[in-house]
Order: C-alpha cells, then structure tokens, then sequence
C-alpha cells in the first residue's frame, strides 16, 4: 500500500481507486439510464427522456 | 473496519482513506446536484414531455385538423388522393394547434421516481467526474472549484451535447431507430467525446489535437442511427421545445455538478 507523496506535493490518488470510482459511476448510469429491463425502464422512463438517453 | 460514515477519524490505510474521500464528495455533489437537476426538470421538462403524450395517446391529434389555416387544406384542387387522406377517426375538438399544456402538477409516485433515478444519474456523472479530476490531478493538474465550472461545462459538452447533435432528447411518441443501437452510438460517442476533449485540454502537440479533432467528429460524420420514417405523432413544435429545454437544464446541472465536484473533492483532499 504505497501511496508516495510526489516531490513535497499532494499525495497521488491510487490509480486502482480512481477506476474503482469510475467504474461505480458508470454501472449507476448504466442502471439508470440505459439497461432496457422492462421495471426500470418504466421506473427510469420520464428521467431517460428528460437527460437525453436512448429510450423507446 | 471503520464505520463508512466517520470520516472524523482517519484510518489507517491512506488508501481506503482516499477512496473514502473520492466517493464521499462525489456523491454528495451528484446527490445534491440530482434534485437541483430533478426539480428543474419538473418544472421545466416535465410538462412539456406530459403534453407530448396526449399525442403519443391519441388524446390529442397533430395535424389533422381539415380547417387549419396555415395548413392550406383548402387549396389542392388537383390532389391526386383527396379522398382516403386517412379522415375516418373521428377529430377530437381540442386537436390541432390546441397549444394549452397541462400545468406544472406533482404525480407522487410518478415524480418520486423521476426524482430518485435523476439523483441516481448525476451521482453516477459526479463519480466519473470525481475520478477523471484525480486521475489529471496526479497528472499534474490543479483542481479548483472554480476551474470545476469548466469540468463541468466539458462534461456536459462530451455526456449530453454530444450526443444530443446526433440524437436530440426525444420525446415518447416520437419515431426512432431501434434503442439498441441508438444506445451503442450512444455510448461510443460519449467515450470518443469524453477522450477527445481530453486531448484538447490536456494535449501538448498538434499530434493529440488532430487526434481530438478526428475522436469529436467522427460519431457525427458517421451518423446516428435515424428512423425509417418520420411518423410519429406529436408536433416539432413540442418536440423542438422539450429538445432545448432538455439540453439547456443539462447545462445548468453540469456546470453545477462540476463546481460542487472540485469544490468538495478539494476540500476534502486538503483535509
């Protein structure tokens, strides 16, 4: 676990950390936004209009 | 195992520690900037796409009234069909240009959910955001709150303009191509978007700029996906309406998201 500070700087973010974050973002909007279930489709329906995603 | 909510009292490992500290400020941002997002959606979105379905339900009709003014019906003495112009369903009153639009109500369990699944959508933009901002950061960059307002204006340009060139928010009851592949090119221009405005940002050669240039254009120049025809039922003054309205709160919302995403997050790795 060797999070080394850069020259007296910040500390860096652990890559793996970075794309742990990412990655929760995009299941969430993958959820919310796009998988074609029927339940969330209806659920989601007016919000996936409203921000631009692809629906029916 | 420290409980997620203490944040009062570091742990041991910087490492969870940081990833305690990414995603605490991320989802406060995107939590927040959710019901800001979803409230001007209500007000300003929501109307409009309830409007729509009147026509997408057949409660109302477009254009189908004989009498319309501007519509020239009086005038094709040599139409070569006059006669089967698909008049049989019976024209409810208040068709045509009937522009009232049903106010701006609540639907409880409706709007809850509208509510819910917005704030579930901009949580998920404030983690991508959150983690693109460290990821420049230890890149070299500075993040600010106030250079957060151009992160956020950028992620709105690669997440929701982008797309929005090729495929305009819709309304239900307009024609589309099959949502399948509306959704690939979708995604691929979002990604493509998202690098390409990387590269304009943060590319130091000429080199990286063509590349952009090439990653922003080509979702366009391919094209989206269109509908075989143009039939569906609710009037483009409508649409073209809910189409800005739609793009135009998403700009808000981002440049918020952006401000309260570096703010938080810069706070918070100070701490």
């Amino acid at each position: 676990m060797s999070t080394i500070a850069r020259s007296g700087e910040k500390a860096d973010v652990k890559l793996a950390n970075i794309i742990v974050v990412a990655l929760l973002g995009a299941a969430l909007i993958f959820v919310a936004g796009l998988a074609q279930s029927e339940t969330l489709h209806d659920a989601a329906h007016d919000v996936r209009h409203a921000v631009g995603f692809p629906c029916h | 195992m420290t409980p997620p909510m203490m944040c009062v009292t570091r742990s041991d490992s910087p490492a969870t520690d940081m990833l305690q500290r990414l995603l605490t400020s991320a989802l406060i941002a995107g939590a927040a900037v959710g019901l800001i997002a979803a409230l001007l959606q209500l007000v300003f979105v929501q109307p409009v796409l309830l409007h729509a379905e009147l026509y997408e339900g057949g409660e109302r009709t477009h254009f189908v009234a004989p009498s319309g003014p501007d519509h020239g019906a009086e005038a094709d003495p040599d139409a070569t069909a006059p006669a089967d112009q698909g008049h049989a369903a019976p024209v409810p009153q208040d068709n045509g240009s009937a522009a009232g639009a049903p106010g701006i109500g609540f639907d409880a369990p409706r709007d809850g959910l509208s509510i819910l699944f917005t704030i579930m959508v901009y949580a998920g933009y404030g983690l991508m955001l959150v983690a693109a901002m460290a990821f420049a950061e230890n890149n070299g960059q500075k993040i600010t709150a106030r250079q957060g307002l151009i992160w956020g204006i950028a992620g709105f340009a690669a997440v929701q303009m982008a797309p929005a060139f090729g495929l305009a928010p819709g309304m239900p009851g307009m024609a589309a191509a099959d949502t399948t592949t509306r959704a690939v090119w979708w995604v691929a221009t979002v990604v493509a978007s998202t690098i390409g405005f990387w590269l304009i940002a943060f590319g130091r050669n000429w080199v990286a700029f063509a590349a952009a240039i090439a990653l922003v254009a080509a979702p366009h120049l391919i094209g989206a996906p269109q509908p075989s025809a143009y039939a569906g039922p609710t009037p483009p003054e409508l649409a073209a309406q809910f189409a800005g309205r739609a793009i135009g709160v998403g700009l808000v919302s981002w440049t918020i998201l952006g401000l309260f995403a570096a703010w938080l997050w810069s706070r918070s790795r100070e701490a």
